[in-house]
């Protein structure tokens, strides 16, 4: 694969070149993209990586130059070489001009991270399709018609005569970013630009669609720009690839280099977090093991939770240990949410019990108490938010987010509410000079540990964390996840710690249950569910995730878990 | 779809009733009634009515019943043959009054409408895809300016530059010929030339509110992704924008005819005083004067009506061209 | 590694700002907002002491100057030499020899001084106390100076405008203050409660929304009887335009507490065990009553107008009450402005407040969320 790069016979597809992009601002000049080169063989996938605020998007958009205003290419050459012999440099384009209008969609085109709101909510599929045919190709209504159906078909949705004349908003989440590239496919480019098209997909649908593209690739030669944030999908599918940080390029290399031998420390940390993820916690593996005998501190017993006509939650039985981090994990739907937010009694459940050993040993059920008695019970289970902007009030300080529960418990107040808020935000990491600082003036992993610190102000026994890293960035990921780990160690805290993801859980949980459509289909040792599960939609669910190696890339082991009973294929999600 | 609009029908039947009752409280309002309005016009002229004749007057009209008995007399004259009672001013049926000048009223309401349409939506998407350019700033300052200036005042200072410099009366819908002439084409032709004023004026203010509407939907879908989506297909920019974020722009613009309308037939009461037109508002307003309370409380009821309906046309259109509220 | 994120922070003004400053500062950028902003100023500050700003008594008549046209003030005067300090020229009464019309023309042998901080009619401050101080005054109590002109019966019209002012802009916020309490009470209980009580709710909003403001104001208007004070018409009129003016606040109120009840820190204050008082005074009033206050600023140029509309029809405020809408019913006569244009003037008075009002309520909309951006 190295001998691709280092091969100046023959042009590449796309060569970008000290690739400078800028936004003004009101105080001076924003550089998104800073000097940045690389190039796209053609038939090869090259991977831009790098967390949020890199500028890996903003390069994908600088191509074909649809750079959201103000924002505008400054200097730098973006070759396009194609077959016949022809090199245009797009950067030297006007972004309105007839010419870079013909590039785009003919010989690169385009796919977004949010399907659903990259598709017109009042045009049909079809419509949006053949509009790209038509715009590029001579053909008559009829035979666009013909060749979208042909194209929805290609990227496998079902039923594609009638599917064709559905809106975005009639199809689920996988199949709109089919349609997508349904669209892109369209006249047969020479680059796909791909910006994180899998981000806001289940792993399973994300696999489906990574092989989708794979095979479309290989059918037509074409080569890819794969943007993303996730070093897995980056093992699974580069050529080469691009680490970016804050507008630079960190390293570029192979994907063997990249993976095996990264020079850059950068790189490192990003292939180290994903490693990480690969087994337990370093500070899991000191702790003695757990008492497994003592008597469970929250039993849930066949609760249940409907919304209308949707069940959330269907008959679902879990217990936690004092001191356990129990996990939580399934897709979007799964009821995981629903769950956690049950627990917290911000829904009455429809049925079953959610019983609470206090500290005196007595039992109450939290499905059940109301007023004073709920209150007392909420004091001592706590929950951290996964939005960590939303979850806290901007128009407070942090002294008073914190302070709250402490003030209105009628625990603390004043100088005495001021000393705890302090070391509570020593606690979490934070400087508590900071503390008459609103909550925008922090970033999302410092809102995140506010949020932790609001969640143990008054010793809680169980924290709920639903998604409480997933908004994170990698490198931020992990110091919440320590930090929690942490004060479960000071505090004796137990968690329920719900993700969406299984590396996350692997190295975070003693126990985990895997729910599915409501219901809880695995529990066991996190080791086991997580490595070797029983169930297969576990199995299934495990076989989608990438692994973060790129001499591991087996895609014949992957599948899709098909419930038994109702057999139901994923099109028109209605 | 069909469902959708059987229920907002059905909907439409307890907000007309609620209208009608609404309407005849109002009319009900003033203490005393025609007959002593009556007596104390034909007591400024020295004549004496005796109470006799005023019992008498009262019977004929029923003013003595229960105010609930009369509200349902005249409901059921209204739904059983038409009848909105009698003019005690004009000593005749108040449908014979009311519904050339309803007429001549809607005409203005949906004119000016189309005018307002017509000139809002292209200034609107101008604005919002040159946002902070001259033409945005002179188009912000003409919608602010037009927003602050009250129609009636227009009105006065439009027949004022009328009256002084060209030396033209500018009032009415007609000229003096055609007032009282049958309808006919050249009635028609006359109409046209005298409609475009009070459709100015009418249209300047809700224009104003209407830019602004447009605008700012404009600006709220200009940035979506699939904006960004047909740019990176090839479209040129001017396609892209009448076909994609225009057209979905344009559902809450349509949703506007539910207050457009109330403030396009409101602001036409006081245009048409002003200007004399033979529309219903000179008549309405000289009916609440007299309390010729059949006659009022028509006019009440149906110009009510008639926003009602428009609200309903704006959601029916709404569902139309909205697929997320059709299919749902 | 998790104590590396205890950072030490830079001194940042943003960072300590409360939501009030943000929004000033936001707003402060907005030019023609904050202008507005001191003209609505200036504008209250007149309304609550007319007297002291006005020239003449505005009630008072003139037979000999019936519609005499404002007179120009001249700064300097170079008749003889130089010296600063404003000065006008009486006008003097003549009469068309044919017609016997009467025309004015200026008397410019003649010079009356204008003084600061003069004596004129006296007034009440507030009611409070008299004075007879006027910013302006004419240096000659029988050459009367008329700003603006005067009317059909003499009197003069910038007083009268400045008279004006009071009624018609505290009229806007009186209406405003009560549309917003029947409001803030239904569109909370609607938004806050939702269920039943909110679709029942709905439907009587967009009942009121959809019905016509004027034919109703004026059904009702036509209803009061002709002979009131000036101060139970006032009062009632007010309660007339609040009673269809609610139900668009209660939409935006009820709008508000419905997106707020799904915010996530609404939830994490219950968990934290504040009571429901203190989660709808502490954690979401906060929040809307920028939004609020930008709502109501922009209603109150839409009931001064209806005010003045009303008035125009006559069947709002009545004569003798000083409202620009009463004064410009001199003006529905088309003969009457052709002699006397200035008469139009309260129009150009409703229009500058109506204007600064909506400037500034559009300012205040843009700057009411500093945390959207």
């Amino acid at each position: 694969m190295s001998d691709v790069l280092s091969m100046p016979a023959r042009k590449p597809l796309l060569e970008v070149r000290n690739l400078v992009t800028e936004f003004p601002l009101r105080t001076g000049v924003f550089r998104a993209v800073n000097d940045l080169s690389f190039s796209i063989e053609a038939g090869k996938t090259l991977c831009v990586v790098g967390e949020s605020g890199s500028g890996k998007s903003v390069t994908a958009r600088s191509i074909l130059q649809i750079v959201d205003a103000p924002g505008q290419i400054a200097s730098g050459s973006i070759m396009l070489n194609t077959a016949d012999g022809v090199s245009i440099d797009l950067a030297k384009l006007h972004p309105r001009s007839k010419a870079i209008r013909a590039v785009r969609g003919r010989d690169i085109a385009m796919i977004f991270q949010e399907p659903m709101s990259s598709l017109s909510p009042v045009h049909t599929v079809g419509d949006q399709i053949t509009e790209a045919i038509r715009l590029h190709m001579k053909m008559s209504k009829d035979e666009a018609r013909a060749e979208a159906i042909n194209l929805l078909r290609q990227v496998e949705i079902p039923n594609p005569e009638l599917a064709i004349d559905r809106y975005a908003f009639q199809y689920s989440g996988g199949m709109r970013q089919r349609a997508m590239i349904a669209m892109a496919l369209a006249c047969r480019p020479k680059l796909l630009i791909a910006d994180e098209p899998t981000t806001a997909l289940d792993v399973t649908t994300q696999a489906e669609i990574l092989d989708l593209i794979a095979r479309l690739q290989k059918q037509s030669g074409m080569a890819v720009l794969f943007i993303t944030h996730d070093m897995g999908v980056v093992a699974q599918i580069a050529d080469d690839v691009l680490v970016m940080h804050h507008g630079v390029a960190k390293e570029y290399g192979t994907v063997e280099q990249i993976f095996h031998s990264p020079q850059d420390p950068y790189t490192k940390m990003l292939i180290g977090s994903v490693l990480k993820l690969e087994q337990k916690a370093e500070i899991r593996l000191a702790r003695p093991p757990l008492d497994q005998t003592a008597p469970p501190i929250l039993e849930v017993r066949n609760l249940s939770q409907q919304f209308g006509t949707v069940k959330a939650l269907d008959n679902v039985s879990i217990s936690l240990l004092p001191g356990e981090t129990l996990g939580i994990v399934g897709e979007s739907g799964s009821g995981k949410t629903t769950m956690g937010r049950a627990i917290m009694r911000l829904y009455d459940p429809t049925a079953g019990e959610m019983l609470y050993r206090k500290v005196d040993g007595s039992v109450v059920d939290l499905a059940k108490i109301e007023g004073e008695e709920l209150k007392k019970a909420r004091r001592e289970l706590r929950m951290v938010f996964q939005d960590p902007f939303g979850s806290l009030n901007p128009r407070m300080t942090v002294a008073q987010v914190i302070g709250e529960p402490l003030l209105v418990n009628g625990i603390a107040r004043g100088k005495e509410l001021d000393d705890r808020v302090s070391h509570l935000m020593e606690q979490v990491g934070l400087d508590p000079r900071g503390r008459e600082r609103y909550p925008h003036a922090f970033s999302g992993g410092q809102r995140q540990r506010i949020g932790i610190a609001r969640a143990i102000t008054l010793n809680p026994r169980i924290i709920v964390a639903d998604e409480a890293t997933s908004a994170l960035d990698v490198s931020v990921r992990f110091q919440v996840l320590d930090l929690l780990m942490k004060l479960q160690d000071q505090l004796g805290l137990a968690y329920i710690f719900i993700s969406h993801d299984i590396g996350v859980i692997r190295y975070m949980c003693d126990r985990v249950g895997v729910m599915y459509r409501g219901k809880i289909v695995e529990v066991g040792e996190a080791e086991k569910v997580c490595n070797a599960p029983d169930h297969p939609y576990t199995q299934a669910l495990l076989s989608a995730i990438p692994r973060p190696d790129p001499r591991d890339r087996d895609r014949s082991r992957r599948f899709r878990y098909i419930e038994p009973a109702a057999v139901k294929n994923g099109s028109a999600g209605r | 779809m069909l469902k959708f609009i059987g229920k907002r029908l059905l909907w439409m039947i307890p907000s007309l009733f609620a209208v009608s009752f609404l309407a005849f409280v109002l009319i009900q309002l003033p203490p005393g009634d025609y007959v002593t309005t009556y007596i104390a016009t034909l007591a400024a002229s020295n004549e004496v009515v005796d109470q006799n004749t005023a019992a008498q007057l009262r019977e004929r009209f029923g003013l003595d019943d229960p105010m609930l008995v009369q509200y349902g007399k005249w409901m059921w004259g209204i739904l059983s043959r038409g009848d909105f009672g009698i003019s005690f001013e004009w000593q005749q049926p108040v449908s014979g009054l009311i519904w050339e000048r309803m007429a001549l009223t809607l005409v203005l309401a949906i004119a000016s409408l189309l005018a307002t349409w017509a000139i809002a939506l292209p200034i609107g998407v101008y604005s919002a895809v040159k946002k902070y350019s001259i033409g945005d700033y002179a188009f912000t300052a003409f919608s602010f300016f037009g927003l602050s200036v009250p129609s009636f005042l227009l009105a006065l200072v439009l027949m004022y530059v009328a009256a002084v410099e060209f030396g033209a009366d500018v009032g009415g819908l007609f000229s003096q010929e055609y007032e009282t002439a049958p309808w006919s084409i050249a009635k028609m032709v006359d109409l046209m030339t005298h409609i475009w004023l009070p459709v100015t004026i009418l249209a300047v203010s809700s224009t104003a509110s209407l830019i602004r509407v447009m605008r700012a939907n404009m600006l709220d879908e200009l940035p979506k992704p699939y904006v960004t989506t047909a740019r990176a297909k090839g479209l040129s920019e001017f396609r892209l924008l009448t076909k994609y974020p225009m057209r979905i722009a344009l559902n809450p613009f349509i949703s506007t005819i539910a207050w457009l309308l109330p403030n396009l037939i409101s602001g036409s009461v006081v245009v048409a005083i002003v200007l004399n037109l033979p529309t219903a508002a000179p008549l309405l307003l000289q009916a609440l004067m007299a309390q010729d309370m059949y006659l009022a409380g028509a006019f009440v009821l149906l110009i009510c009506a008639l926003t009602l309906i428009g609200s309903l046309i704006s959601d029916i259109l709404l569902a139309m061209v909205d697929p997320r509220i059709r299919l749902e | 590694m998790v104590d590396a994120a205890i950072t030490t922070y830079q001194p940042d003004r943003a960072a300590v700002a409360s939501q009030w400053q943000l929004i000033w500062w936001a707003f402060k950028r907005h030019k023609l907002a904050m202008i507005s902003l001191w003209i609505t100023v200036a504008m209250y500050i007149v309304a609550l002491v007319p007297g002291f700003f006005a020239i003449n008594d505005p009630v008072a008549q003139n037979a000999r100057a019936t519609f005499s046209p404002p007179q120009r003030i001249h700064l300097f005067d170079t008749s003889n030499g130089f010296s600063i300090g404003p000065y006008f020229h009486p006008m003097k009464l003549t009469r068309d020899p044919q017609t016997l019309a009467a025309i004015f023309v200026e008397d410019t042998t003649k010079k009356v001084p204008i003084q600061f901080f003069g004596r004129g009619y006296e007034y009440s401050v507030l009611g409070l106390f008299n004075s007879n101080v006027h910013l302006l005054a004419s240096g000659d109590p029988s050459r009367p100076l008329f700003l603006f002109g005067a009317d059909r019966l003499g009197r003069d019209v910038y007083s009268r405008v400045i008279q004006g002012a009071q009624i018609s802009l505290s009229i806007g916020l009186v209406g405003v203050f009560i549309s917003l309490m029947l409001g803030i009470v239904l569109g909370g209980i609607s938004g806050y409660y939702g269920g039943r009580i909110d679709f029942f709710m709905q439907r009587v909003i967009d009942f009121v929304l959809s019905l016509p403001t004027i034919p109703i104001w004026l059904a009702m208007a036509a209803a009061l009887p002709q002979g009131w004070p000036a101060t139970m018409q006032y009062m009632m009129i007010t309660i007339i335009l609040s009673l269809t003016g609610w139900a668009q606040l209660a939409r935006v109120v009820r709008g508000r507490f419905l997106s707020l009840r799904t915010e996530e820190f609404v939830a994490a204050a219950r968990l934290d065990g504040v009571s429901e008082g203190r989660i709808i005074f502490r954690h979401m009033l906060p929040s809307f009553s920028s939004h609020i206050i930008a709502s109501v600023t922009l209603a109150v140029p839409a009931m001064i107008l209806a005010e003045t509309s009303l008035s125009f029809l006559g069947l709002g405020l009545q004569p003798p009450t000083i409202s620009w809408g009463v004064l410009l019913r001199e003006a529905q006569n088309i003969r009457s402005i052709a002699t006397a244009p200035w008469l139009f003037m309260p129009g150009a008075a409703v229009v500058v407040a109506v204007m600064a009002l909506n400037l500034l309520g559009d300012g205040l909309r843009d700057a009411a969320d500093p945390y959207n951006k």
